[in-house]
């Protein structure tokens, strides 16, 4: 059995974490594996929640499948779909169903996904929802109505390090924390000059950092999160060195410079661990450890 | 102001294929100064639809008319008599106006000609924006007079969302960000404290629709 992934931040010297991507139908042979795969190698597994907005599987029912696998899940929760009450209401869920962690984000906009014509919901946002599961672990619903039993979770929410400009979202992560979250995952990170930046304004804050690691497939990747994902950087010489690698061979090279960059911020202490997104290649997680030395 | 555009041709032809009488009746304040519904419209919308029903050989009377405002029961009065000649109403109003026609002619089929869409300034000849979502709550005074609930697509009122790039809208390149936006305004003005404490949530009950106003003067005709 894992350790609660509240003990594992407050104890371990660098944390873990991946992703999992549930999918869209119920067939979900593939991901079972992958849960499989990851639930031991890892602290936790954070669930996404209709990622970019695509209609998939849900967030909690995977959270449990994970529960039931022997890992230790993060249910990722977005303002998109559910106002405040059904946000209640699902956090409730997850607490009787053994479900310990949350990750609170506002969500991708309803029109970039495969439901452009949904009404989307944000009756609040990702400090407020931080603010909600704190209150709920008061014991009062969002409302100030008393609750029979509260729950306690673990609560984190994410930042934008590379954003331009970084200032407004600075002033917003310093609002998650003071609502109350106590871990912080990154978008992706590929410059850790500028992270250790970040890290040095970050340090002021009482929040366990997990940086952001998302796999290069290839150059053509990198260049087209360059253009497209707000808030991700990749430099020149990390899509020089995928660009130079053999024919069909970009994939190793991108797996050797996540298991590079996650190495050094172990060996140099940056943050307090990774967050490994390798978005439709869960399964090479395990390469990109064993990359890192670890 | 409140803007509105013009419906396809085809859709408002629609309404009105196998009528005898058509009146088309144009509004003549917001939606006027935005060229959608003014007496300048409602010229060529009754013109295409007469030299449409003349091309499919049919014998169809549109006749025009333009009131200062469809959402004043007053500026209807010229109109009561003359009305039931017609077998439908085009209302090229918002869509206040087109409810206002057809509540008080409730005898008469009235169909919009426009889809009314926000309430907005006018930022150059022929090009307008909105401005402000009617949310009965009024954040202005905090956020710098830029306002999130409008300028955000996400209503956003604790900071940007981590898809705003470059300053702009994760939603459309093209748009600004409203919380960079309201940051830099805020920051030129020195008044960053205003937006460091976590806003409380919005306030949808206010919102509770149909809203009802009575100005404080004529409170007590209420009772």
């Amino acid at each position: 059995m894992p350790i609660p992934f509240a003990e594992a931040l407050r104890t371990k010297e660098f944390v873990v974490t991946a992703e999992i991507g549930p999918p869209k139908g119920v067939d979900i042979d593939e991901m079972l594996h992958h849960i499989d795969l990851l639930k031991d190698k890892v602290d936790a597994l954070n669930v996404t929640d209709n990622q970019s907005s695509v209609m998939r599987i849900g967030s909690l029912p995977v959270c449990k499948l994970i529960k039931e696998a022997g890992g230790e899940p993060i249910l990722q929760m977005t303002c998109r779909d559910r106002n405040r009450l059904a946000l209640q209401s699902e956090l409730l869920g997850a607490y009787v169903l053994g479900i310990r962690n949350v990750l609170a984000l506002t969500g991708d906009y309803i029109t970039v996904g495969d439901h452009p014509e949904a009404k989307p919901v944000f009756d609040i946002d990702s400090v407020l929802l931080v603010k909600l599961i704190k209150q709920l672990e008061q014991g009062r619903d969002f409302a100030g109505n008393e609750l029979k039993g509260a729950p306690k979770f673990c609560v984190g929410a994410i930042v934008t390090p590379e954003a331009d400009p970084i200032e407004p979202q600075l002033l917003k992560f310093e609002k998650k924390i003071k609502a109350g979250a106590e871990f912080i995952q990154t978008q992706a990170i590929y410059d850790l000059d500028n992270f250790k930046k970040f890290m040095r304004y970050a340090r002021k804050f009482n929040v366990k950092i997990l940086a952001g690691i998302v796999l290069l497939a290839s150059a053509g990747m990198a260049r087209f999160m360059n253009a497209n994902v707000p808030g991700i950087f990749v430099p020149q010489p990390l899509i020089d060195e995928l660009a130079s690698a053999p024919k069909g061979k970009a994939l190793e090279k991108g797996i050797e410079i996540a298991g590079r960059m996650i190495k050094q911020i172990r060996e140099e202490k940056i943050c307090d661990g990774v967050h490994i997104m390798a978005i439709g290649r869960e399964h090479l997680v395990p390469e990109i450890l064993s990359a890192a030395g670890m | 102001m409140i803007v509105g555009q013009r419906k396809p041709f085809d859709e408002i032809k629609s309404y009105v294929d196998g009528c005898q009488r058509i009146l088309v009746l144009g509004c003549g304040t917001c939606v006027a100064v935005c060229m959608a519904g003014g007496e300048k419209e409602v010229q060529i919308l009754a013109s295409q639809l007469r030299i449409a029903f003349k091309e499919e050989g049919k014998d169809v009377q549109v006749d025009e008319e333009t009131i200062l405002r469809q959402c004043d029961r007053e500026y209807f009065d010229t109109l009561k008599d003359r009305v039931d000649k017609y077998d439908v109403v085009i209302s090229m109003a918002c869509g206040a106006g087109v409810q206002l026609a057809a509540e008080l002619f409730p005898h008469r089929v009235v169909v919009p000609a426009l889809n009314t869409t926000f309430i907005g300034i006018a930022e150059k000849e022929g090009v307008w924006s909105e401005k402000c979502r009617a949310c009965s709550n009024c954040l202005l005074a905090e956020t710098g007079g830029i306002c999130p609930i409008t300028i955000c697509p996400k209503g956003l009122v604790n900071g940007p969302c981590g898809g705003t790039n470059h300053g702009k809208c994760e939603v459309d390149k093209n748009k600004d960000c409203a919380w960079t936006l309201i940051y830099r305004r805020l920051e030129g003005q020195g008044r960053l404290e205003k937006i460091r404490e976590i806003h409380p949530p919005k306030n949808y009950k206010v919102q509770t629709t149909p809203a009802t106003i009575w100005h404080a003067a004529y409170r007590e005709e209420e009772a």
